[in-house]
């Protein structure tokens, strides 16, 4: 019995030890340095206590894009997992052709983010003003990720085209898990096929829902490849993500600590919204 | 009861939906077969002649197979590891649930999902460079590292639905536990572990941010990351840029292609049962 112990041990005590000194300890230096002055380069720090704290709520850019953030977080959630859930439920249906057209909307699923937006962004900025102009459309004939107010509509659509691949197929495995027979026993009933999705189909589904609607708003908030491939954070600094933000003034711009106290922030603002939405979407799938 | 004909207006919209889906990947690739003369007669249209000296422009200007070479090391080397350890730690979690050091220990790995990358991103740079990890080595690790979070609580859910018996006459047998690890268990894992064998293979070959930050030397740069860098130098040669980015995308596809309904099984297989 030792010896199984000790093997135990053994398997586990090596993965505890990397993880440590890769994840959790870097975590920890990062919250150290959020309370100095440290610029990532220099040979000494002060500790400076709470202050880079008051500034990151005072500070426009840091609001901005929290701002920013936020909005497409949760428009490509909402985008994505309704848009995913029709393909799921056609994709469902008796049609021609199922697995080549499953196969089809998967496909984006694969490829890279940050290729995938380069592509795009030439579609932006060529291919779809060419037909903007033989529109006859002044507003289609102009880049839309040159556009302040509309470049993040750009990347909204980027990543729906993308993200709704991965959805859909977490919602075609949720419908199969339906028993047939119970649409059987409402097509004896009579109900109609709206009637049968709201009261059958969505409420069964509703742990794939709950686990679609965390995922697609966690890399919602995490938004970074994408940014970087079609706008850059620009036109100004109207599409900065909070990761593309912490990126580029921590390696960038000497503001190692000062976007050390912004990770702490967004760290907690991630965990608060991962846990409303589990709590809220749990209840709901209790109340079904 | 069931309607037994095909539903024909769900086939046409998605039919419609997919068109969607195919147009950016048919302009990538007339894209990369054109030449700037054909694009200014019309962007849309099929190219005449095919331009293939942009793929050999591409292969030069990027330094296309050292970057295939490193992304499929990378890839290839990290999803091996993932699956052997990551799994053989679930194990001991999996069968050790009611001491306090292994109830611990799972839950420290999993709550490291909700950890955002942002917040080690800054100082893991430090760490690795600090360790002279800054290369192909060091990024492995990390991938192999950071899996832990997920599929240990994907493996563990999965390895607590496997009864105790087989283990039990195992050891009877004599066989010591690595052995009833790696003969009983490890295969009976085989369902789970191509689920996150093929979602670890995407995310660690597709992935831009950790390369980024992590590999200082140009000749460990990954597909994606050369992508990136090359931007600049593309400047307004689209037909140049459009076949690298093919060339980029082109060796997952050919997966994808052979793989198709071993991946999506898979990933629906994981999605139920977890």
């Amino acid at each position: 019995m030792a010896k199984r112990r000790i093997a135990f041990y053994l398997m586990t005590i090596p993965a505890l030890l990397l993880f440590f000194t890769f994840h959790t300890f870097p975590a920890l230096q990062g919250i150290f340095y959020a309370f100095t002055n440290w610029d990532g380069f220099g040979e000494s720090y002060d500790f400076v206590g709470f202050k880079n704290f008051v500034n990151l709520f005072k500070d426009e850019n840091v609001i901005n894009s929290y701002i920013f953030t936020f909005k497409y977080a949760i428009v490509v959630t909402i985008l994505i997992n309704v848009i995913s859930l029709l393909i799921a439920l056609g994709l469902n249906a008796k049609i021609k052709f199922k697995n080549f057209f499953r196969g089809v909307y998967f496909l984006p699923n694969i490829l890279s983010v940050l290729i995938v937006g380069f592509i795009f962004n030439y579609l932006f900025s060529n291919v779809l003003t060419t037909w903007g102009a033989k529109m006859g459309s002044e507003f289609l004939s102009q880049n839309i990720l040159g556009n302040a107010d509309w470049a993040w509509i750009g990347i909204v659509i980027v990543a729906v085209w993308q993200g709704i691949a991965f959805n859909t197929i977490l919602y075609l495995a949720g419908l199969q898990t339906i028993p047939k027979d119970l649409y059987e026993a409402s097509n004896l009933d009579g109900a109609g096929k709206f009637r049968e999705f709201i009261s059958i189909t969505f409420p069964l589904l509703a742990s794939f829902f709950t686990i679609n609607m965390v995922l697609a708003m966690k890399s919602g908030l995490m938004v970074f490849d994408q940014i970087v491939a079609l706008t850059g954070g620009g036109p100004g600094r109207s599409t900065q993500s909070i990761a593309l933000l912490i990126y580029t003034g921590g390696f960038q711009g000497g503001e190692f600590a000062y976007q050390s106290a912004n990770a702490v922030i967004y760290f907690i603002v991630i965990i608060v919204i991962s846990v409303l939405q589990l709590k809220f979407l749990q209840k709901r799938e209790m109340d079904m | 009861m069931m309607r037994k004909t095909t539903n024909w207006t769900s086939t046409i919209l998605i039919a419609l939906g997919s068109l969607l889906i195919l147009f950016p990947l048919y302009m990538t690739i007339s894209i990369a077969l054109k030449n700037p003369e054909e694009m200014a007669v019309s962007i849309f249209s099929l190219p005449t002649g095919l331009h293939f000296e942009n793929f050999r422009n591409a292969i030069e200007a990027t330094n296309f197979f050292n970057a295939l070479k490193n992304s499929v090391v990378i890839t290839v080397i990290s999803v091996v590891f993932i699956l052997l350890t990551n799994s053989m730690v679930a194990y001991a979690i999996a069968r050790n649930m009611k001491d306090k050091f292994f109830k611990v220990l799972y839950f420290y790995f999993i709550s490291a999902m909700f950890i955002p990358f942002q917040i080690i991103m800054l100082p893991v740079v430090k760490v690795t460079t600090d360790l002279h990890m800054n290369n192909i080595v060091g990024l492995i690790i990390l991938y192999v590292v950071y899996g832990l979070a997920f599929n240990i609580f994907v493996y563990v859910g999965y390895i607590r639905s496997i009864p105790y018996e087989l283990e039990e006459a195992a050891t009877m047998d004599g066989a010591s536990t690595w052995g009833t690890y790696w003969k009983i268990i490890f295969p009976l894992l085989a369902p789970i572990s191509a689920t996150i064998g093929i979602l670890s293979c995407l995310s660690t070959w597709n992935d831009f941010m950790l390369p980024l930050i992590l590999l200082g030397d140009q000749n460990s740069y990954t597909l994606p990351l050369v992508q990136y860098v090359f931007q600049g130098q593309f400047g307004t040669d689209f037909n140049l840029a459009f076949a690298s980015y093919l060339l980029a995308l082109t060796p997952m596809v050919i997966v994808y292609l052979f793989a198709q309904k071993w991946i999506i099984g898979g990933i629906t297989q994981g999605a139920i049962k977890s």
